[in-house]
C-alpha cells in the first residue's frame, strides 16, 4: 500500500470556534492508483491535499506514505520526504518568474543535494517526458498557460516521486488546454504513476479510474473504476 | 548550492536594480569613506616616514622653550648658544657632531624681485648633521666660516621666487641690509604638510653673528647627530643634563629648552593620524549601521514579495536552513556589491582627494584596509539579514503558497 491514511483528524481554532476541517478520514491508495478527490468548497480536500503532501501534519490519526509513518516527523523530516517522495502541480502553477523553464525544474534536484550535470540531465529529460524539449530556455512569462502547466508536471516529475499531487490543475487553463494537461495525466499514469487529483469538475475527475467524494471532513463515497475516456 | 544562491541572490539584485543600488547606498557610502580616509593618510604616513628616514633616526634637535605662561621662565632670558653645543659635545656621551643654527625671517631680494623667506645660519657640520646636501655648487669651505664671508646656499624655492637667471652660482642676493654671493643650491626636498622644504637660504653662522650680533645668535637651535641609532636616548638624557647644570635650572623646575627626537615627532605623528583614523572610523560605523538597517528593510520586502517561492521552494523539499541561507546569502551579496562599489570609489576618492590638497602626497590603499572593508560588508550583511532571512525560513508552506 503506498498511502494508508486511517482516523486522520485536523482541527483548526477560528477564534474561539473549532473547525474540524478533517473528522475521521480512512483512505488507502495504491501505487499505480489514479484517484480524483471530489468535493465542495469546505468539504476538507484541500487539508487533505497538504496533509497527503506532507506540507501539514494532522491533529490526530495516522498516515503511512510508502512504508513510513509521516504523523509525528518534524519540519525537515516533512522537507525530505516532499523532496523524495510528492510531486506537486497546483492550480496557478507556481513557477519561479525569474527563472527558465530549465531551472524550474531543476529546482527539487537542487534540494536533493544533486551535482549541477546530473540536475540539468534530469530536467531536461522530465521537459522531454511533458513535450517542452524545445522551450527549456524560455521563462514561464514567454510560455502559454498550457506550457507553464507542463512545466510544473516536468517539475514535480523529475524527482521520481513516488506520487504526483495535483490542486485543480486545469483550473486556470481553458477548456481545450485542460484536456491536453489531463491527457499527459492519463499517459504518466498509464506509465506507472500514481496520481492524486482534486478537482471540483466532474469531467476532469472522470479522468481518473477512482473517486472519493468529502463532505464536512468525512469521506462520503469512494467509487472504483467507471467513466474514465480513452481507456477500456 | 552555494553557488546556486549566489546566482539566485546576483539574479535578485540584477531584477531591481535602482532598489538594489539606494539599498546599497549607506554600505558604499562607509565603505568609500573608510577607503579614501585610510588612502590619504596612508599616503601620508608614508611620505612622513621615507623623509625621516632621510633624516634619520640618529638626529637629535634641541630648542630653547619660551612659554610666558610658564612661572618657571617668565622673566628670565632664555638662552641656547654655541657654547652650549660644544660643552654638549664634551661632556655627552654618544653623539657624533654638532651643528648649530641660527634662524629668522628675513626678506630677501633680487632685482626688483623681492621674497619672504627663512635664513639659517650654520655651522660646518649642517649637511651631515640634517643628510641635506648641496646639489650644485659647493658647500661653505673653512676659510669662508672663520672669516664670516658674504656667501648663500639656497633652496630651489628662492631660485623660482625670485627668478634668479642661469649661472644662479655666482649671483648676488641680497638678504635683508645685506648682499651675499650664491655659491651652492640645496638639494631638492619638496612639501611637507603643505609647508615648503625648499624655502630658504644658508649663510655661514659666524656671518649671522657678524651681521645681527652676538646677542642675536644666544637662540640658537642645536642640531646634533647621534652616533648610532641605540645611543639616541642615552644622549638625549645627558643633553637635558648638561643643560640643565650650565642653565642652572633649580631641582623641580623646568627646563628652559626642549630636545625632540625624530623618533618621537612620528610617533606624535602617528598619534594625530590614529586620531584622524578613529574619528572616521566611528563616523563610518554609523553609516555602515544606517546602511545594514537599510538592508534589513529591503530584504523583509524581498521576503514578502516573494513569498509565495518561498512556499514553491519549501513543497518541492527546501528545508528551513536552505530557505535561510539562499536569503542570508542575498543579504551578504548585496553588502558585497556595496562594499566593492564603495572600494573603487573612494579610492578614486582618495586619489582625487590628495591631489586637490596641494602639497599632498599621493593616496595609498593597503591590502589590509581592503581586506577590512570587506569583512564589515559582510558582517553587517549577516547581521542586519539573519532576521529578515529567519523570518522566510520560518514561513509557513501552506500560507506562503496561498499568499497572493
Amino acid at each position: 500500500m503506498l498511502i494508508s491514511i486511517t482516523d486522520l483528524r485536523k482541527t483548526y481554532r477560528m477564534g474561539s470556534v473549532e473547525v474540524r476541517a478533517l473528522d475521521g478520514v480512512d483512505l488507502e491508495v495504491e501505487a499505480g492508483d489514479y484517484l480524483a478527490v471530489m468535493g465542495p468548497s469546505g468539504s476538507g480536500k484541500s487539508t487533505l491535499m497538504n496533509l497527503i503532501g506532507c506540507l501539514d501534519t494532522p491533529t490526530s490519526g495516522e498516515y503511512v506514505l510508502n512504508g513510513q509513518a509521516v504523523s509525528g516527523l518534524d519540519d525537515g523530516e516533512l522537507a525530505h520526504i516532499r523532496n523524495r517522495e510528492i510531486g506537486f502541480v497546483f492550480q496557478t502553477f507556481n513557477l519561479l518568474s525569474r527563472a527558465t523553464a530549465l531551472a524550474n525544474v531543476e529546482l527539487p534536484l537542487i534540494y536533493a543535494r544533486l551535482p549541477a550535470s546530473k540536475r540539468r540531465r534530469l530536467a531536461l529529460d522530465a521537459l522531454e517526458r511533458v513535450g517542452l524539449g524545445d522551450r527549456v530556455h524560455h521563462q514561464p512569462n514567454e510560455l502559454s498557460g498550457g506550457q507553464r502547466q507542463r512545466v510544473a508536471v516536468a517539475r514535480a516529475l523529475v524527482n521520481r516521486p513516488s506520487i504526483l499531487l495535483a490542486d485543480e490543475p486545469t483550473g486556470n487553463l481553458d477548456s481545450r488546454t485542460s484536456e491536453e494537461i489531463m491527457a499527459l495525466f492519463d499517459d504518466l499514469n498509464a506509465s506507472g504513476n500514481t496520481i492524486v487529483l482534486v478537482t471540483h469538475e466532474e469531467d476532469i475527475a472522470a479522468h481518473a479510474d477512482r473517486t472519493v467524494r468529502l463532505l464536512d471532513g468525512r469521506v462520503v463515497s469512494d467509487q472504483r473504476g467507471g467513466a474514465r475516456r480513452g481507456r477500456s | 548550492m552555494i553557488w546556486d544562491n549566489f546566482r539566485i541572490a546576483l539574479q535578485a539584485i540584477r531584477a531591481n536594480k535602482l532598489r538594489s543600488l539606494l539599498t546599497m547606498l549607506g554600505i558604499i557610502i562607509g565603505v568609500a569613506a573608510v577607503i579614501a580616509v585610510v588612502s590619504i593618510v596612508q599616503g601620508l604616513d608614508h611620505v612622513i616616514a621615507t623623509q625621516f628616514e632621510g633624516v634619520g633616526v640618529t638626529y637629535i634637535m634641541v630648542l630653547p622653550r619660551q612659554d610666558l605662561q610658564d612661572p618657571d621662565l617668565a622673566g628670565r632670558e632664555v638662552t641656547l648658544t654655541y657654547d652650549d653645543g660644544l660643552a654638549i659635545m664634551e661632556q655627552a656621551a654618544g653623539l657624533e657632531l654638532f651643528n648649530p643654527v641660527f634662524y629668522r625671517g628675513e626678506q630677501t631680494r633680487s632685482g626688483d624681485r623681492r621674497h619672504p623667506t627663512m635664513l639659517l645660519g650654520i655651522g660646518p657640520s649642517h649637511q651631515e648633521v640634517s643628510n641635506h646636501w648641496v646639489d650644485r655648487g659647493r658647500f661653505f669651505s673653512d676659510l669662508e666660516l672663520h672669516r664670516a664671508a658674504r656667501v648663500a646656499l639656497v633652496g630651489r624655492k628662492v631660485v623660482e621666487e625670485l627668478e634668479l637667471d642661469e649661472p644662479v652660482l655666482g649671483t648676488d642676493l641680497i638678504v635683508g641690509a645685506s648682499s651675499f654671493t650664491i655659491i651652492g643650491i640645496m638639494e631638492y626636498k619638496g612639501e611637507m604638510f603643505g609647508q615648503n622644504q625648499d624655502d630658504f637660504v644658508l649663510i655661514p653662522i659666524t656671518t649671522a653673528r657678524d651681521i645681527y650680533g652676538v646677542d642675536a645668535v644666544k637662540q640658537l637651535r642645536l642640531d646634533f647627530k647621534a652616533s648610532s641609532a641605540e645611543s639616541v636616548d642615552l644622549a638625549k638624557d645627558q643633553i637635558k643634563e648638561v643643560l640643565r647644570r650650565r642653565h642652572r635650572i633649580a631641582e623641580g623646575t623646568k627646563d628652559d629648552f626642549q630636545v625632540l627626537l625624530q623618533e618621537e615627532l612620528l610617533e606624535r605623528i602617528g598619534a594625530i593620524l590614529g586620531t584622524v583614523t578613529s574619528v572616521v572610523g566611528g563616523v563610518v560605523s554609523i553609516a555602515l549601521l544606517v546602511g545594514g538597517i537599510g538592508i534589513m528593510n529591503i530584504m523583509l520586502v524581498s521576503v514578502t514579495e516573494r513569498t509565495r517561492e518561498i512556499g514553491v521552494r519549501k513543497a518541492v523539499g527546501a528545508r528551513k536552513g536552505d530557505i535561510l541561507v539562499q536569503f542570508l546569502t542575498e543579504a551578504v551579496t548585496i553588502s558585497l556589491v556595496g562594499g566593492l562599489i564603495g572600494i573603487v570609489g573612494g579610492w578614486g576618492l582618495g586619489i582625487l582627494g590628495a591631489k586637490a590638497i596641494p602639497g599632498f602626497p599621493p593616496a595609498h590603499v593597503p591590502l589590509w584596509a581592503i581586506g577590512l572593508a570587506f569583512g564589515f560588508a559582510a558582517m553587517v550583511g549577516v547581521f542586519f539579514g539573519t532576521y529578515p532571512a529567519a523570518k522566510a525560513a520560518g514561513l509557513d508552506p501552506i500560507e506562503a503558497l496561498r499568499y497572493e
